[in-house]
């Protein structure tokens, strides 16, 4: 009989914890929960993504999409009132974060990733924080300043890249007519056009500048003002939490609108940055300027 | 899947197959050429009893065995031409399609004529020294020694490794391309990343490497039937 009684007070009290918790949980859902629960968020970055999200020579990941990540965290310590909230940090590639997200085992994810109409039926994202273009790189003694120059002449691009598609199609509508060499990998591309074998490289125009910055002189090249087309990089989220995709919304929103975005973009692409001390020289385009003074989710 | 246009315009799939087979068989057979002259005539240099001409015909063997297929690719393309100043301005007013072909037919011919090379050196000195002493004695010079008696010989004999070398010699032709040459590797690869269907076109691109294979499998073995002499060792297949 007594043994029953002492149950019978555990069961009570356990049920007033249950209440306890249950009245929480009314405010917090999703992620912004899970972070309450267990006192730490995991961000997934890159290694590579220069100069957006990768490794210093200390094996930190650093850069401009980390940056800004780390403003969320500040954001959630603030919102949950977790001053010693631990942060895990989760490296992730382009084949397995959306996955990884889906899982549970990244919060958010701070790198370069595309955010496509595709994408968001998987996950969703924040405001976008940064705008390539399609574009190509030429020799400033080449004379070349539009894509319509490039008629009767060699480019050479990456294969199984999106830019392969997109330059047949403007070849087709601008009925300009230019021989193609495709490179394995980025550098044999631009190893082509810094021999001259190409006049130009088509490609994402941030990756046109890492290859230039990283190049023996930066000074021969210069990116076309052109776009082939365009593609918003923003973070990744999990998909239907309403509640921690407001605050990133929030957060992110406010530094662009503040003017601290600004310093932040500067800091990563008009500057050396480490391990090497390249620098990016990659000032604000038009479309990255809209993207701040109009924060948007809005995927290609 | 095949039928479908591809994002080039106005060509379907299958058509990128069939253009990158061709590309597959035309590098493969210059090659082969190549490869064979070359390899030959190196093979028989160095079974001659002079150390110079021996030490030249070694030199060449270790230089394209010893340098992996896919470095001697870029040496041929991207490195030859800088040092070159004639071959780099050909190679930039020439259609790129002809600069990967040529920097591909040469790589792949030296190579394979380093290895053939060592064939052929085994084939010759497989046979018993008695011949070459026979045929001179018959007061033959040695370039008669080597054409009547040694050579006849000993390619009867290196057939089956000749027939590997040029199966090899067809699949190595897919590191082409590296250097961008859009033979058959190359456009199932395309295929796949427009698609996303990358288990159909590599399935297609294998059946077809398989069948040029075998191919050239039959076409050797037709050959070693019809040289064979009978009673001598290498007789023919059945």
């Amino acid at each position: 009989m007594r043994q029953i009684r002492i149950s019978g007070s555990i069961l009570v009290a356990a049920l007033a914890a249950a209440f306890a918790l249950a009245a929480q949980a009314q405010e917090l859902a999703g992620t912004l929960k899970k972070v309450k629960e267990t006192g730490a968020i995991t961000i997934g970055h890159r290694e590579s993504s220069i100069p957006f999200s990768y490794l210093d020579d200390k094996q930190q990941p650093i850069g401009y999409a980390m940056d800004l990540c780390m403003k969320v965290v500040e954001a959630v310590k603030a919102e949950l009132k977790l001053p010693a909230l631990k942060v895990n940090l989760q490296p992730v590639t382009s084949a397995n974060r959306i996955p990884l997200m889906q899982n549970g085992t990244i919060d958010m994810e701070c790198g370069s990733t595309t955010n496509s109409v595709e994408r968001q039926k998987q996950v969703a994202f924040g405001p976008t924080y940064f705008v390539i273009n399609v574009t190509a790189a030429v020799k400033k003694s080449s004379g070349i300043k539009a894509l319509a120059d490039l008629n009767n002449k060699t480019v050479s691009t990456t294969s199984g890249t999106t830019s392969v598609p997109l330059l047949k199609v403007y070849e087709k509508t601008r009925h300009v007519d230019v021989k193609e060499i495709y490179g394995k990998d980025h550098a044999e591309s631009f190893l082509l056009l810094a021999q001259d074998r190409t006049a130009a490289f088509v490609m994402d125009d941030i990756l046109l500048a890492g290859q230039i910055a990283n190049s023996a002189a930066p000074g021969d090249y210069v990116i076309l003002p052109e776009s082939l087309r365009q593609e918003p990089y923003s973070m990744m989220l999990r998909k239907d939490d309403p509640q921690f995709k407001a605050l990133v919304d929030r957060t992110v929103g406010a530094v662009m609108k503040s003017g601290e975005i600004e310093k932040i973009y500067a800091k990563w692409f008009l500057n050396p940055i480490p391990p090497k001390g390249v620098n990016m020289n990659f000032p604000i385009t038009p479309q990255i300027r809209e993207a701040f003074a109009n924060p948007n989710d809005k995927g290609v | 899947m095949f039928l479908q246009d591809a994002p080039e315009g106005g060509v379907q799939y299958w058509e990128l197959l069939v253009s990158g087979l061709g590309w597959t068989l035309a590098v493969s057979a210059c090659a082969w050429v190549i490869a064979l002259l070359l390899g030959s005539a190196i093979g028989t240099l160095r079974t001659t009893h002079r150390a110079w001409v021996t030490r030249v015909g070694n030199a060449w063997v270790e230089l394209f065995r010893n340098i992996p297929l896919l470095v001697q690719m870029f040496l041929w393309y991207f490195v030859a031409p800088e040092f070159v100043p004639a071959l780099k301005s050909w190679v930039i007013a020439a259609d790129p399609a002809h600069a990967q072909f040529l920097s591909a037919v040469l790589c792949l011919g030296l190579f394979t004529s380093a290895r053939i090379a060592e064939q052929v050196r085994a084939g010759i000195q497989s046979l018993p020294q008695g011949q070459r002493l026979a045929g001179m004695a018959l007061g033959l010079r040695e370039p008669q020694v080597y054409r009547y008696v040694l050579l006849p010989m000993a390619f009867r004999i290196i057939i089956p490794p000749l027939t590997s070398e040029t199966m090899n010699l067809i699949k190595n032709s897919s590191i082409a391309l590296t250097i961008g040459l859009a033979e058959l590797t190359f456009r199932a690869r395309e295929i796949g990343e427009y698609t996303f269907h990358f288990f159909e076109a590599f399935s297609a691109a294998t059946l077809i490497y398989v069948a040029i294979a075998m191919a050239a499998n039959r076409v050797m073995a037709l050959v070693e039937r019809r040289t064979a002499v009978p009673g001598y060792i290498a007789h023919g297949a059945k």
